[in-house]
């Protein structure tokens, strides 16, 4: 990416001086089943100089795999938690697909233990090594994890409301497809906000603003709410022990990060849902369409006026998403402080 | 058909090239055999992108509802359906326009394409045998390794079958080439996607001959920068499979590539007003000595349109070309062999 800016010489003539912006992109848990197929969309997206790719898992394969495709731009392979700070460092956008899935049986909220540590790890990283970055979560559960990083941004200094997301994007590649498919007309077509969360009734897709509008009966409404809730649930269930969506979750990653990209090199007029920290209502995270700039969010598209179901299901999920957010922030605490007070190991004879 | 066009014409529903005979109109059916695997997954996901697609076909031994019910929540028109076990090829294939194939086995390291021969020809032959039974006019892509043996061996058995249209069966190489493309531009710091470069022959080491003399833009470079830059080419996918330990081959790239070929034998199919759609693959072909052998092909509603031969090769080339040929002819003559063995059955 090229930036002009120009310099008055002398001879009040302007000169142009040319300055080179890099634009970096680095995805964290590369190489698991999200990590891999969303590394590839992305390594397709012209425009971005250095694709950084970081897993615990050995990256030097997928890293010499995704850099023979053909585009513009290097990419860089990190392996190991030493190699975190590095990946993120200078990074534009960082996107976080680390962690474990669902197994059949398990909510989200299971996930916390196994995964709250990466949001706490990530956000030290960016914190340090690239605090301007735009930081995208999608390790579950979303709800609680996005305010654990946020939690652990603060104790650095780096918190920027501005810059956190949780992607929520799936959900609303759901909503289109199914009534797309309903209505028999093209998925992309339709254009549908999802507020709320990312997990079960804190996904609260507005059907009573689609576009095209979307005529059905209450119970069709709720039973297409229902499963744009439980469509994560579907795709656990059928895999049936080997993991949770993948290639969906690597295009809706894809979608919401080309859209993060795009408005970084100013495009204007950029929305998207997301889990972000707001005051649209009084759950402290809360996701809902967002006017997009080159700092992150520009803007917070104001609630619609909701249908009385959508009332009553925003009613019945601001309580989870509270307490979610709590349980988030307990947990950044609880880990920050085990690590300032775990013991400087001796030194080596 | 004619007639149909005519009218058609006349209402003005099809754009000005598409009226030509030939042309679908219609979404196409795709599918993928091998669509659980490491290169099948992506490739698949790729795929569902495609907005001329109107039914994706999935295919694997196991494991297929969990992926198709992913793939299937994305927002883009393709239906997904999922086929899995021994009853599940058939159905797959069923009436599809294209399939594509990337089941078998991937290499380790130290392994050469060739040593995957044993394992993987009975998907070949499988498919095969599914292609003459339910969809004989179907294009065919294979990325199943060796590819220089595995097309000999699909061809000799759809000639036994009577439904074998060399016009319509593929090894897919499009990788060696999005490697050239790669190498060149990251040597002339470009951008691959402006890089036009042929790689003709096969699909593994030293026949697989990018000719840089035709590389547009022109590739100057000494000797040594040459040679080092087609042994790069050749020797690319050995260097993702030592960079993965043991842990598979080139998949994403696998996927990346194959996807382009796909969509190139799609806009083929559907018409392009202004593009003339240009791919290399291994084909049958009367280019060389060689029985099967790869060169850039115009594609269109039938397959390969014309096949536009060997480009003009410069002395090295012309010489690295006489060499291979004989390895190439080895492989070809292997596949036949073993298709013939196979007339009747994949065992």
């Amino acid at each position: 990416m090229i930036l002009l800016t120009s310099l008055k010489s002398q001879t009040k003539l302007a000169a142009w001086r040319v300055v080179v912006r890099t634009l970096k992109v680095a995805v964290v848990g590369a190489g698991g089943g999200i990590g891999q197929p969303l590394s590839l969309l992305l390594r397709r997206c012209p425009g971005i100089d250095e694709l950084a790719l970081h897993d615990i898992a050995d990256m030097k394969g997928i890293a010499a795999d995704l850099s023979h495709v053909s585009q513009t731009g290097k990419v860089v392979g990190f392996t190991g938690e030493p190699e975190l700070e590095p990946a993120v460092s200078g990074a534009d956008v960082v996107v976080v697909a680390a962690g474990m899935p669902r197994l059949p049986g398990m909510q989200r909220d299971h996930l916390m233990a196994a995964n709250g540590n990466v949001a706490v790890k990530v956000a030290t990283a960016v914190s340090n090594a690239s605090p301007r970055a735009l930081l995208a979560f999608i390790t579950n559960p979303v709800n609680m994890i996005v305010p654990t990083a946020a939690e652990a941004l603060k104790a650095h200094g780096t918190f920027d409301p501005r810059r956190l997301f949780g992607i929520t994007t799936l959900d609303v590649v759901r909503s289109k497809k199914f009534i797309g498919d309903s209505m028999n007309i093209s998925p992309d077509e339709v254009k549908i906000p999802v507020i709320g969360g990312h997990a079960g009734i804190t996904i609260l897709p507005l059907i009573s603003q689609c576009q095209p509008r979307y005529r059905c009966d209450p119970q069709e409404i709720h039973k297409l709410t229902h499963r744009i809730q439980e469509a994560g649930t579907e795709v656990v269930n059928a895999k049936a022990g080997k993991g949770s969506a993948t290639l969906s979750m690597a295009f809706a990653g894809a979608t919401f990060v080309n859209s993060l990209l795009r408005a970084i090199g100013g495009q204007e007029g950029l929305v998207e849902c997301a889990f972000v920290a707001s005051e649209l209502t009084d759950a402290p995270f809360f996701a809902s369409p967002l006017e997009l700039g080159k700092d992150g969010i520009k803007g917070y598209v104001p609630l619609p006026q909701l249908s009385d179901y959508e009332k009553e299901a925003l009613e019945k999920l601001l309580p989870i998403l509270r307490q979610n957010a709590d349980e988030g922030v307990s947990f950044a605490r609880t880990f920050l402080k085990g690590q300032s007070e775990s013991p400087v190991p001796a030194a080596l004879p | 058909m004619f007639v149909v066009s005519r009218l058609l014409t006349h209402v003005g529903k099809l754009p000005p090239m598409v009226q030509q005979l030939g042309y679908i109109n219609r979404g196409l059916k795709v599918t993928v055999v091998g669509s659980v695997g490491g290169i099948g997954q992506p490739l698949s996901l790729l795929l569902k992108l495609n907005p001329d697609v109107s039914t994706l076909s999935l295919y694997d031994i196991k494991n297929t509802t969990g992926v198709g019910v992913d793939l299937s929540h994305i927002n883009t028109r393709a239906t997904v359906c999922p086929f899995e076990g021994k009853d599940g090829l058939k159905k797959a294939m069923d009436k599809a326009d294209i399939v594509v194939i990337p089941a078998g086995l991937p290499r380790k390291p130290g392994m050469k394409r060739e040593d995957l021969v044993d394992v993987n020809a009975s998907v070949a032959c499988e498919v095969a045998f599914a292609a003459s039974a339910v969809c004989p006019g179907a294009m065919l892509a294979f990325i199943t390794n060796p590819i220089n043996v595995i097309v000999p061996i699909v061809a000799t058995i759809l000639k036994a079958k009577g439904t074998y249209d060399p016009n319509r069966l593929f090894g897919v190489t499009s990788l060696d080439v999005v490697r050239a493309q790669t190498f060149v531009a990251n040597i002339l710091n470009s951008d691959p996607l402006k890089v036009n470069i042929p790689v003709i022959g096969g699909h593994t080491g030293r026949t697989i001959l990018p000719i840089l003399s035709q590389c547009d833009p022109p590739f100057k470079g000494t000797d040594e920068e040459r040679q080092a830059l087609i042994q790069r080419v050749q020797n690319a996918g050995t260097e993702v499979v030592n960079a993965k330990d043991g842990l598979g081959s080139a998949t994403l790239s696998m996927a990346f590539a194959a996807a382009r070929f796909v969509n190139s034998l799609i806009k083929g199919i559907k018409g392009s007003e202004d593009e003339c759609v240009v791919e290399c693959a291994y084909v049958e072909s009367d280019v060389t000595e060689a029985q099967f052998f790869a060169t850039p092909l115009k594609l269109g509603p039938q397959g390969i349109e014309e096949n536009k031969g060997l480009p003009d090769l410069d002395d090295e080339e012309q010489k690295s070309l006489e060499c291979m040929l004989p390895i190439l002819m080895e492989s070809i003559e292997k596949g036949i062999k073993l298709g013939e063995g196979m007339m009747t059955s994949c065992v």
